[in-house]
This record gives C-alpha cells, sequence and structure tokens, in this order.
C-alpha cells in the first residue's frame, strides 16, 4: 500500500468569504479516511502554493461561490512554476458553464457544482488522489 | 517535470536545505514502509542540532495562537523556525482535519517558517508515531529551531518530553480548581507552565493555583516558571521567551551526538511498539480464537493467554 491516507488542501483564494461548502467538503473528505489541510478564506495564490508545498499534498480543492474560480488559472501557473504541477486541482462551487472549458484547459482536473453529491466529491477527489499520491511516493531515489 | 526529478537524491537535496525534498521526505516517512526505514536510517546520523521547543495544554488552550505569535517574534530577530503541529485522526474514518495553520496564517508565505500539519493516525501520547523520524528529517535539513505542538493534550499525553528540550505547557483559565493543578500529570512535565487568555477574568486565580502547586512540590519545581500571556494580541511574549531562552541554555552544550542518544529510546521504543502491533495484527484470526476460547473454558489464566499471545506475535516473520 503506497502512502495510505491522501491528504488534501481545501482553501479559499480571492475576496470571497462564504467558507460553509468549505467546510462542510472538507468534514466529507476526512470521513472518506483523507487528511484534511483547512484554511480560512482570502488565502492568495503564493500562500496557497507555500501550504501545498510544506505540506506535501495530492490534491488542492478550491471552493469559489463569487467568481473567485476566474484566477484559479493564476495559481495553476504558480503551482507550475514551484514545480508542484503534479499536483491535481479541483474546484467546487458555482462556476457557469461556459466558463468549464478555460478552467479545464488550465488544468484543473474536476469541477463539482451546486449539484454536486457528496458520492460525487469524495469518488472524484479518491480517484485523482490515489493517481498522483501513487505516481509521486515512487518516482525518483529517495537515499 | 515535478519539482523531484533530478539526479540528486531525495535525500542528497534535503541536506542542503531544499524545501521540496523535505515535504516529500515527511511524506515517505509517515508511511513506514521498507523505504521509509533506509530513509530514517540515513537521516538520523544528521540530526542533532536543532532546538526543539514543545508546547502542550488543553484543546482550545491557545497552543497554535500562541506559537503563531511566538513565531512572530523569532522571525523579528531573524531566526528561521520549522514548526511539527499534530493534530488528531477520527478514530471512526481514519481521516483528519489539520487545522492548526488556521492560526498560523501570517506565516503562511514566509520561506524562514516551515509548517508541517501531521495527523496522529490513532497514536497515542500526544504525538504522531513517525514524530521522531520526521523530527530527524526536519533537523538534518538545516532547521536550527524545531516548535512541536502536541494534540489537545488532557492529563496523560506526556511524550513530548521525550523530545523536547524545553516543554512549555499550556492553561486556559477557570477550567479546574486547585484540585485539579495539585493531581498528577501534563502540569508536571513543564519547563514553562503559561496561563494564556490571561485577558479573561479567572486568569489571576489558575495563576496562583499553579504558584501554590509549584510551591508544594518543593525543590524540584523551583526552577519552572509561570508566564500570563494574551497570544490573541501577542502579550506576554518577552517573559515567555525569555524563560524558553533560560531553559535552553542549560541544554546549548549538548553535541549533536548526545542530543540523538537522549531521544534514541524513546525512537526505538516507538519503532518496537509498531513493529509488535503489527505482527500482532496479521496473526490468524483463528490462532487467536484458540486461546480465546482456552480462556473462555477455564482452561488456562488471562495471564497465560496474553503470555501466549506476545509469544506467537514476536514468531511472526516481517
Amino acid at each position: 500500500m503506497i502512502g495510505q491516507q491522501i491528504r488534501v488542501l481545501v482553501t479559499k483564494i480571492g475576496f470571497d468569504g462564504h467558507d460553509r461548502g468549505s467546510r462542510v467538503v472538507a468534514a466529507y473528505l476526512r470521513d472518506a479516511s483523507m487528511e484534511v489541510i483547512y484554511t480560512p478564506p482570502w488565502q492568495k495564490i503564493e500562500e496557497v502554493v507555500a501550504l501545498a508545498l510544506q505540506e506535501d499534498v495530492d490534491v488542492i480543492g478550491i471552493s469559489s461561490l463569487a467568481s473567485d474560480h476566474l484566477i484559479v488559472p493564476d495559481l495553476m501557473d504558480a503551482l507550475e512554476d514551484a514545480g508542484l504541477e503534479h499536483i491535481g486541482v479541483v474546484v467546487g462551487g458555482i462556476v457557469p458553464d461556459k466558463e468549464h472549458t478555460s478552467l479545464k484547459n488550465a488544468g484543473v482536473a474536476r469541477i463539482f457544482g451546486p449539484g454536486a453529491s457528496r458520492e460525487d466529491i469524495v469518488n472524484g477527489v479518491t480517484e485523482l488522489g490515489t493517481r498522483v499520491r501513487t505516481a509521486k511516493l515512487s518516482e525518483g531515489d529517495f537515499i | 517535470m515535478s519539482a523531484l526529478n533530478s539526479t540528486a537524491t531525495l535525500f542528497e537535496r534535503l541536506l542542503i536545505g531544499d524545501v521540496v525534498a523535505l515535504a516529500r521526505a515527511i511524506s515517505i516517512l509517515e508511511t513506514r514502509d521498507d523505504r521509509s526505514d533506509a530513509l530514517a536510517n540515513r537521516l538520523h546520523g544528521h540530526a542533532g542540532k536543532a532546538r526543539v521547543i514543545g508546547f502542550t495544554g488543553p484543546p482550545g488552550s491557545g497552543k497554535s495562537t500562541l506559537i503563531n505569535a511566538y513565531v512572530a517574534r523569532l522571525r523579528a530577530a531573524g531566526e528561521r523556525v520549522a514548526i511539527l503541529a499534530v493534530d488528531p485522526s477520527s478514530p471512526l474514518s481514519g481521516g483528519s482535519i489539520l487545522g492548526d495553520r488556521t492560526r498560523m496564517g501570517e506565516h503562511n508565505a514566509d520561506t524562514g517558517v516551515f509548517i508541517r500539519s501531521i495527523a496522529a493516525r490513532g497514536y497515542p501520547g500526544g504525538l504522531a508515531l513517525s514524530i521522531p523520524v520526521i523530527l530527524d528529517a526536519v533537523d538534518a535539513a538545516g532547521w536550527p529551531t524545531v516548535i512541536l505542538e502536541t494534540v489537545g493534550a488532557g492529563q496523560s499525553e506526556n511524550e513530548i518530553v521525550e523530545f523536547a528540550d524545553v516543554k512549555v505547557v499550556l492553561n486556559a483559565p477557570g477550567l479546574g480548581d486547585d484540585i485539579q493543578a495539585i493531581k498528577a500529570g501534563i502540569l508536571e512535565i513543564a519547563d514553562v507552565l503559561v496561563v494564556n487568555k490571561s485577558d479573561l477574568p479567572l486568569a489571576d486565580q489558575t495563576t496562583y493555583q499553579l504558584q501554590a502547586m509549584l510551591e508544594l512540590r518543593g525543590s524540584r519545581f523551583q526552577s519552572v516558571s509561570i508566564v500570563k500571556t494574551t497570544a490573541i494580541e501577542h502579550k506576554g511574549l518577552e517573559e515567555l521567551d525569555q524563560a524558553i531562552t533560560d531553559k535552553l541554555t542549560t541544554t546549548a552544550n549538548i553535541s549533536p551526538e548526545q542530543r540523538r542518544f537522549q531521544r534514541l529510546p524513546a525512537l526505538l521504543r516507538r519503532r518496537v511498539d509498531a513493529m509488535f502491533r503489527a505482527r500482532l495484527d496479521s496473526l490468524a484470526p483463528d490462532k487467536v480464537n484458540t486461546i480465546c476460547n482456552d480462556v473462555r473454558s477455564g482452561k488456562i489464566s488471562i495471564d497465560s493467554a496474553a503470555a501466549n499471545l506476545a509469544d506467537l506475535a514476536f514468531k511472526v516473520k516481517n
């Protein structure tokens, strides 16, 4: 078994302070055996990158309810600059249909809209997180 | 291309202070397989330089908030600090919400601070099973000061003693009376007793109770300091810093080799714990059932059943 628990950063970027969704999702993921690093809203992109790096997370979940998803492509660029492009990024919340393509093109793995069930979210993150974790813990020479 | 794909090994990159390598090494050490054992063995010889400051106390007493404020003070003095913050795992799912960073947000983007949230993964004692080897990793990566934050501790989470040069024990006002203060438990392991949230009405009373406890205890407890803080307002930090520094000067002359040696018994005990537990868990259920049935029928005592089970577990090959 590689690396037991999947590690997920659940956070919010931009000016939107509606954090009930991110708290509920954090609890869903914990109940699905994941280790969730939870932060309050209003994180800067550079902070998300530093957290993801130090905590060595497998997945970043961005909760966006007031158009903060529009800066997710900037986050993707910043992650790549830091050498963290292996991390899976998912977005949850309100993302208009016409903007799904631009997020997907920027490298976002999954988008969970208002109708997403607990099962959808848990299964999606588990599948993504397992893939990322398995790949990263088998790469490279350790000693 | 991941940041880790390069000609140098993870171990070599960790030693020169590469944070990506350190973060990945901690993940590997947490998995506890053959590779993590090999990595831990290599790291151990490079550890022993860091000073370790332990923070413990009940849930909600303000450990993370006080660490945040204390780290701000260390940063203002130009010191680099690593923080290992342990939170509990769910006994139901094994998952956890690691929320200590919530109170340490002001250091998120500071490259002079390394914060890692660690789930206890069911290990008792207030710290995680892998803490000693993770401590070695952070130490070997050149972080001169490591702050170790336990899970919210009750009266018996004493493991911090085995790893910290200085033990800071937090109390929040109004959590108990003077009988609580004279009970055995984490209060006894403190080098520095902190009454946090000291802007609250019962703070003075809690302070007196702790002072009275120390006086009753006599000479062994003479060197324990009591400090009042209001972490959220960054108050009382000068006194806290002084108390920690005073204690650290008494361990300043310990060589890295001695420090490693001091931590070794606890490290080994945890290894044995994990090894034995894994073997016990891997015993075939019918063997365990046979022993249980022998107890049920009165054929053997509980003591000899336990001894038989332990014998069987020892014989399991890894």
